[in-house]
């Protein structure tokens, strides 16, 4: 049918403006619970890094998120900038800025036997891998050297192939113990090798690859490096303080 | 992918009494998912036929997300087939279809967010799935809004039950497990998953076997 020009603009203003009502009142009206959702898959991914989440109910990890971890915010300088909360930090927004001007949340676990004591150290981590940005939360045991726990997160790695680092539970695995520092001190970070099926066990700053994903890898190594780059500053003053105290 | 000869179903509803499931309308539904399938007989929407099928869970939910974007928007610009210009048309199409596929991404970010992060980018690329512009164009645009809502659920069943058939498959021998239970472990038999099955070329395979026998069963044969 033909009809005329002025019908024709009229018409795509009017989808335009239909279209435009619908979907800002469907975002508005969901953002909360999809907040919320956020919210809870934060507390979740930190507290998986540091006790077995596996079977357990969501509601619980976010209570055990509660009761067992602390969180402050730090500049590159290693000091703790007052008056932030870690969880109001939007890290994507952060990663956007030079590492030098970024804020960096850190988040803490207390052992039980000694509550001054802190067992564990977490931090999140931001990337890029082959599609769109990564990101993860890494927990390191008090030496701030050993890794205790990994996971990762992505946005839209390929399902099967880079997508294995949040899917595979045997990709965070292997990260668990390897070290981020050489015996002169020097930040070796951890790499991921190309390649699949070889044994690291011996090389402390080595991990097995992802076949077919060695670009994701190389996000993931890029990652690492990036972020224990910058809280080295961090673990600098939380290093003196521990030798002073002794 | 667009250019597939479809073949618009011939029967327009004239008669104003017409029951709502009468044989012709009951045939909306049915032939989609057997003699007139979208995936394995139209071969369209192949894309996502591939990428989600790892797992039975994100392939239900992504039947799921399609069927309903397919039925409303086939609904919707049937109701508007009289309005829309026709020199615009496929904008106007784009558009209806756009809204539905954002709306179901917001409401699994918010109701179903494991499910969500699962299938990702999959979901806003419905937008481009063959199945629901073809069915808008061939069907939706010349007639009555239930008949077409009809046409949008069977062509989504009819997809989503391949998509099904395909994850069962890929799922079983990719991962040894289905809908996430770990079928062999249960049964007390070790499995070494087959990698090609996770990986997008697994579906090839499975997909290629389906239609093949779906089509040796029907006697379908492609017409020059």
């Amino acid at each position: 049918m033909q009809r005329s020009n002025t019908y024709i603009i009229l018409y795509t203003l009017a989808l335009t403006v239909f279209c435009g009502v619908v979907l800002s009142l469907t975002a508005m009206g969901l953002r909360p619970l999809q907040d919320a959702n956020k919210e809870q898959e934060r507390k979740i991914n930190i507290v998986s890094t540091v006790v077995k989440t596996e079977g357990m109910e969501k509601d619980n990890i976010v209570k055990a998120y509660d009761e067992m971890i602390e969180g402050f915010v730090v500049d590159f300088n290693g000091k703790v900038v007052e008056g932030m909360l870690p969880g109001a930090v939007n890290i994507p927004k952060e990663y956007k800025k030079p590492l030098q001007e970024r804020v960096f949340p850190v988040y803490t676990s207390k052992s039980k036997e000694n509550p001054d004591k802190v067992e564990f150290y977490i931090f999140p981590l931001y990337g890029f891998g082959l599609w769109n940005n990564i990101s993860g939360y890494v927990s390191l045991k008090s030496d701030l050297n050993t890794i205790n726990g990994i996971n990762f997160g992505h946005v839209s790695e390929t399902p099967g192939l880079g997508a294995r680092i949040t899917d595979d539970p045997a990709i965070s695995e292997r990260y668990k113990g390897k070290t981020l520092f050489n015996e002169k001190g020097e930040l070796q970070s951890v790499v991921m090798q190309k390649g699949e099926g070889n044994n690291y066990d011996d090389a402390p700053h080595k991990v097995d690859g992802m076949s077919g994903a060695t670009l994701t890898g190389k996000g993931v190594n890029n990652m690492l490096e990036d972020y224990f780059t910058a809280y080295q500053n961090y673990f600098k003053t939380v290093t003196n303080t521990q030798t002073t105290q002794k | 992918m667009s250019t597939e000869t479809l073949t618009a179903p011939a029967e327009k509803v004239k008669e104003p009494k017409e029951p709502l499931f009468s044989k012709k309308n009951k045939k909306l539904i049915s032939n989609p998912l057997d003699i007139d399938n979208p995936v394995t007989v139209q071969v369209l929407g192949i894309c996502s036929a591939l990428a989600v099928t790892v797992q039975l869970k994100p392939s239900f939910a992504m039947a799921l997300a399609l069927t309903f974007v397919t039925a409303f928007s086939n609904l919707f610009i049937s109701l508007l087939r009289n309005t829309i210009p026709s020199r615009i048309r496929i904008i106007v199409q784009l558009a209806i279809v756009s809204l539905w596929v954002t709306i179901v991404d917001q409401v699994l970010q918010a109701f179903a967010y494991d499910i969500s992060k699962q299938l990702s980018v999959f979901v806003s690329l419905i937008i481009t799935n063959c199945i629901v512009m073809g069915r808008l164009e061939a069907f939706a645009l010349a007639n009555k809004p239930w008949p077409s809502f009809l046409d949008g659920l069977g062509n989504g069943l009819g997809y989503g039950a391949v998509l099904m058939a395909v994850a069962f498959f890929r799922e079983l021998l990719g991962s040894g497990s289905l809908w996430g239970f770990k079928i062999f472990e249960g049964m007390g038999l070790a499995y070494q998953g087959n990698g090609v099955m996770l990986i997008p070329a697994g579906a090839c395979l499975v997909l290629g076997i389906l239609i093949w026998a779906q089509r040796a069963r029907n006697g379908y044969f492609e017409t020059e």
